[in-house]
Formats: C-alpha cells, structure tokens, sequence
C-alpha cells in the first residue's frame, strides 16, 4: 500500500508525459489560457465591476434629469448644467466658483510639485547621507500617514504657527503640494533603477559636466516618468478632499469636492450635484485620456505595452 | 562606473558632485521640514498646550518642557472614564475598519487573481475597468449612492419588488450596513490594484511547476500564489486601514447619524468647536500614536523594496 502511494505518482506522470507534450504544443498553437476557464471568478469579476461602475453611471444620467429627483427619470434636460436660471452649474455661483476653484488648485498644485518632486527624487537617489536618508524617510511617512491626521496638523500650523498664511487657497495649494510631492519623488526614484547610471556615465565620458548630464541625457530620459507623475497629481487634486475641506474657508475657496460634501450630508442634495460631479469625473477622464495619449507617444520607441502605459499613469 | 560611482581619485570633484545632488535634494527637504515635520510639532505643541480662558481658542506652547497634559487627559477621560463618548466610538471604528478591509479583501483578492492569471487577452480591458473608479473622485461615488439609497431610489425599488421587504429601508438614516458598504466601495479600488501589482509579478513558472509536480489547482494556489502574495495583501490592507481610520465624510455623507459615527468625524468635529480644538489635537496625536506601528512597517518595506532593486 504504502509503495503504491509512494510509486503511484511517479508512474501517472511518465504514463501522462507524452499525452501532456501534445497538448501543451497544442495549447501554445491557441493564444488561450493554459488551464481550464475559470467561470466562477469570471462571472465574480464581472459581478465586481458591475458593481462598481453602474451606481457612477446611473449618477451621470440623473445629472441630466429634467426634474429635482436623484432617483426617478424625468426625461433628459441640461437643466442642471445650463438652463436652469437658479440651481445650474453655469448660473449658481457658488457651484460655478467650484469648479473654477478646482481646476486652479489643480493647476497650481501641479506646477509646484512636479519640479520639487522630480528634482527631490533625484537628488535623494544620488546624495547618500543621513539628511538624505531621514528625508527619504518622511516623504515615504507622508505618503501612507492617514489624511486627516495630516490636515489637522496643516490646520494648526496655519492658524497657530504661520498666521500670515490664513485658511484658503494658499493654504490649501501648500497642503496639497506636501501632500502629492511623494508622487514624482517616487515614481522618478522607480525610473532612475531601471534607467541605471551607464547612460550618464557616457555622457561624463564624452566630456559633459554633472549638470550637463543631467539635463541633456536624465531628463528626457526621465520625462516619461515626469508626464505620468503631472498626470497623476493633476487628477488627484482633483478628487482631494480632506486637504481642502479643513484648510478652505469662505465659499469661495470651496472646490467642488467640499461642496458636493456640503450640500450632501445624508441626504438629497438636488441633481445640480450631480452634474457638478460629472464635471468632476469628466476633468479627470479628459486628463488620464491626455495622460494615456501622451504616455504612449513619448515612450514610442520603446515598445511600452497598453497595460503598462494604465499603470504608469495611475501610479502602480 | 570608476568616475560616478562614488569611490573616486579626485576628492575635490566628487565634493563638487555631492554639492550638486544636495542642491537638487535642498528645496524638497526645505519643504516637508516647514510643511510636513513643522505642523506635526504645531499639534503636538497644541495638545500639549493650554486653552484661552476668555476666547475659549486653544493656545500652543512651543517649548516641549512646558507641555502639560491637560488635553490628554481630557481625551483620555472620554476614552475610557466614566461617561466617556470616544470609547464606543473608538471600539465602533475598529469594528467598521476591520468589517470594510476584511469584506473589500475577500472581494478584492479573487478579481485581482482571476485579471492577472485568466485575463489574457482581455486583460488590458479588464485592467482599464479597474483603473476607472481610481479617476473618479470619492464624492461622486459616494453621491452615486446617495442617489440609489434613497427611500424611493433603485435599491429600495428593487427589494420590494422582490419582496424582501414590505417598506422600503431608510438605508441613510443612519445604518451601519450603509457605512460600511460606503467604506467597502470608497477604499476596495486601492486595494485591487496593489493586490494585481503584486499578484502580476508572480512568476507563472513556478505556478506551472506547482502544478507539474502534481499539486491540484486548489492546492498549488495554497502553496505556490498565496504565500507569494502575502507581502502585496499586506501592503494593499495597509493602504486601505489607514485612510479608513481617519475617514469621516463616508460616514458623514451616507449617515450623518452620531450612531454611526467613527473617530475621525469626533476629530473632525472638534477641530470646528471652539474650546475644542486642544482636544482635537490631542486626539489626532493619540490615532497617530495608534498607527505609527502599522505606518513605520510600510515605510521600512518600501525602503527595504528599494534598496533591494537598486
């Protein structure tokens, strides 16, 4: 008995051997899976997505409802973008502020981060000392450090340390560039592994200085890396909302994230919402479209896959 | 190698070459010491510091000698004394956070698998339907379910329609299953893509080999995937339980009830009290305190990470 257990599965695999040769070559004739199909994680994943994608859809549809329900279909209307002369987002001014207000820190944020992210990314991976080191050590920390326990800490450096500096878009422009600044720093320190130092040692070699390198052979090397980090900050100001929930003040530094969140609280806030969020979701669709096109043409020549274009701007 | 590597002839050179990656690192270190390091000082001083007996606004000492405890102890008083309000509330966090991970990783987990080994040539459509909801903000999702929870919204439409129950459920009226499916569907998008990210870099080879050797698909899963997925599933439940505890406009939106309420929604709300705001402080010092442990363990992986790729 115990020989049978012990030769058993040795026999089964010569016996199968050959049986197995034909079909793996069969199988590597067919572009398929190498196993059997799983149904059941299948139908689970399309169950999951549908899940998460439906309730977003059927939210842009009621954005264009032509009547103030969030949940019964009235027929189709831009009421809620431009016609309504009260509660559209084109004549409410404190929604069309909104979506001012978050584009500008989008925009603002940008500009500041990703050349103070890029060049700290840099300079971290090159300059090895225990300033460097601890540095390295708090922008990680800031990376994984629950959001609101950061904006308290904002909250109380601007109102009881920096004065000068009061609630409102200044505030919340230098929040959220702490906030995202570990974005490119990352994602350039991943880059410059994989790109390693040959390339600037060519460049030293053929007489060009530290700065030269840099700028001539690192950067256009790294700007694929540098794009897909604007990408990535643009959009996620965008949808940032602690940050700016605690440090704006007025309505009018209130981005569209706060005051979905405001006029939201448990309840029926009117489809004018709606389609300010659909705003929202458009600004960020445009943008990762952007991103994906522009990934995709300055890594041309160097045969970048779709998915890893999906992840490098998404920030996997 | 010889000229860039560090170890070089020239000393004054490679002073000159540190001096340029100093000047590179200088502004991001100016920044996060004024911006990151700064205000975590500012809370400490305001929780250790006292309250304006007149204007009632919480007054910071910035000399760490003179820190008193006062905050603390008021925190800690509602902690755990007698009438204490954050204890419930503390207890009733820990319970949604560990109910959402838990739920968001056994659902997480079997699409991230399924996308990285059966997706083939779907899986770039696949991996874009993933992505999606990581570009829309977290208000619309939440907006997205406001308007399907409603009284007469699709979700009470479609069980009674089922008749699985006679009245529809005031499903924002303050329910914990609401909360927690809020949590559920706000973090889950986060956790599937570190788990895929992970879950992709499994070498199938060694799945193969499982499977060469013998073992059933079940098995090989047991010994071959999932010891090989640990480090990713305990990145991903980090990425999601850290933010989850500091989370209050989940609650705030798909609630509003102070029966559901979790830690963040008392920081947050102390933080817009006046007389309150040392205790805010002292309370955000207390959930950071909370998670430095499960914070300093993802900081020293990703450090050990890269320092092993470069």
């Amino acid at each position: 008995m115990q020989l049978r257990a012990e030769t058993g599965p040795a026999v089964d695999v010569a016996g199968a051997a050959a049986p197995l040769a034909v079909a793996r070559r069969a199988r590597s004739l067919l572009p398929r899976n190498p196993w059997r199909h799983a149904w059941f994680l299948e139908s689970f994943t399309w169950c999951y997505l549908a899940w998460s994608i439906l309730p977003i859809a059927l939210a842009v549809l009621f954005s264009f409802n032509n009547g103030k329900s969030q949940s019964v279909w009235q027929g189709f209307s831009l009421r809620w973008y431009t016609s309504d002369p009260l509660n559209s987002v084109l004549h409410n001014p404190q929604l069309h502020q909104a979506v001012l207000q978050t584009l500008w820190l989008s925009l603002y944020t940008t500009l500041i981060t990703v050349p103070l992210g890029v060049a700290f990314g840099i300079g971290i991976d090159r300059w090895h000392t225990r300033t460097s080191s601890a540095f390295n050590f708090v922008m990680i920390f800031s990376f994984v450090v629950p959001e609101l326990i950061f904006g308290v800490a904002l909250f109380f450096v601007f109102t009881a340390l920096f004065t000068s500096i009061h609630l409102g878009t200044l505030a919340e422009v230098l929040g959220l560039v702490t906030w995202n600044l570990s974005w490119p720093a990352i994602i350039v320190r991943a880059r410059l592994v994989s790109i390693g130092r040959q390339y600037e040692e060519a460049a030293a070699d053929l007489g060009a200085s530290r700065l030269e390198a840099v700028r001539r052979v690192l950067l256009p090397m790294l700007m694929p890396a540098i794009f897909a980090s604007a990408v990535l900050v643009f959009a996620t100001v965008v949808d940032d909302f602690v940050i700016v929930d605690l440090l704006s003040s007025t309505g009018n530094t209130q981005p569209m994230s706060v005051i979905i969140y405001s006029n939201t609280h448990g309840g029926n806030g009117g489809p004018a919402l709606n389609a300010l969020a659909t705003l929202m979701l458009l600004f960020s669709f445009v943008v990762a479209a952007l991103g994906y096109a522009g990934y995709r043409w300055m890594t041309r020549g160097e045969r970048v896959g779709r998915q890893e274009t999906l992840t490098s701007i998404a920030g996997m | 190698m010889a000229r860039l590597g560090g170890g070089r002839e020239d000393g004054r050179d490679d002073a000159r070459t540190r001096l340029v990656w100093a000047a590179f690192t200088a502004p991001g270190i100016v920044w996060l010491l004024l911006l990151f390091v700064v205000p975590f000082y500012a809370v400490l001083s305001i929780a250790g510091g006292q309250l304006n007996p007149i204007f009632q606004s919480a007054v910071p000492v910035w000399n760490p000698l003179h820190w008193t405890g006062a905050n603390f102890a008021k925190s800690w008083s509602d902690l755990v004394g007698t009438g204490a309000f954050i204890g419930p509330i503390f207890v009733r966090t820990v319970v949604f956070v560990a109910i959402a991970s838990g739920l968001s990783l056994l659902i997480a987990f079997p699409v991230a698998y399924f996308v990285t080994r059966f997706g083939g040539r779907r899986k770039g459509i696949f991996l874009a339907l993933l992505i999606a909801p990581f570009w829309i903000s977290y208000m619309m999702r939440m907006l997205a379910w406001i308007d399907l929870l409603q009284n007469d919204g699709y979700v009470n439409k479609a069980l009674t329609f089922l008749h699985l129950v006679n009245h529809p459920v005031d499903w924002l009226g303050g329910q914990s299953a609401t909360v927690i499916l809020g949590l559920v569907y706000g973090y889950i998008p986060y956790l599937i893509l570190v788990l895929y990210s992970g879950l992709d870099r499994i070498d199938s080879r060694l799945i193969e080999a499982g499977r060469d050797l013998g073992l059933s698909g079940w098995r090989t899963f047991l010994r071959v995937t999932l010891p090989l997925s640990r480090q990713s599933v305990l990145t991903g439940m980090l990425i999601t339980v850290l933010p989850m505890c500091g989370d209050y406009y989940t609650n705030q939106m798909l609630s509003g009830s102070s029966g559901t309420s979790m830690v963040g929604n008392v920081i947050d709300g102390q933080l817009n009290a006046t007389g309150l705001q040392g205790e805010g402080a002292a309370l955000s010092v207390l959930l950071l305190a909370v998670l430095l442990v499960p914070m300093l363990y993802y900081v020293i992986s990703t450090n050990r990470a890269s320092a092993e790729l470069a």
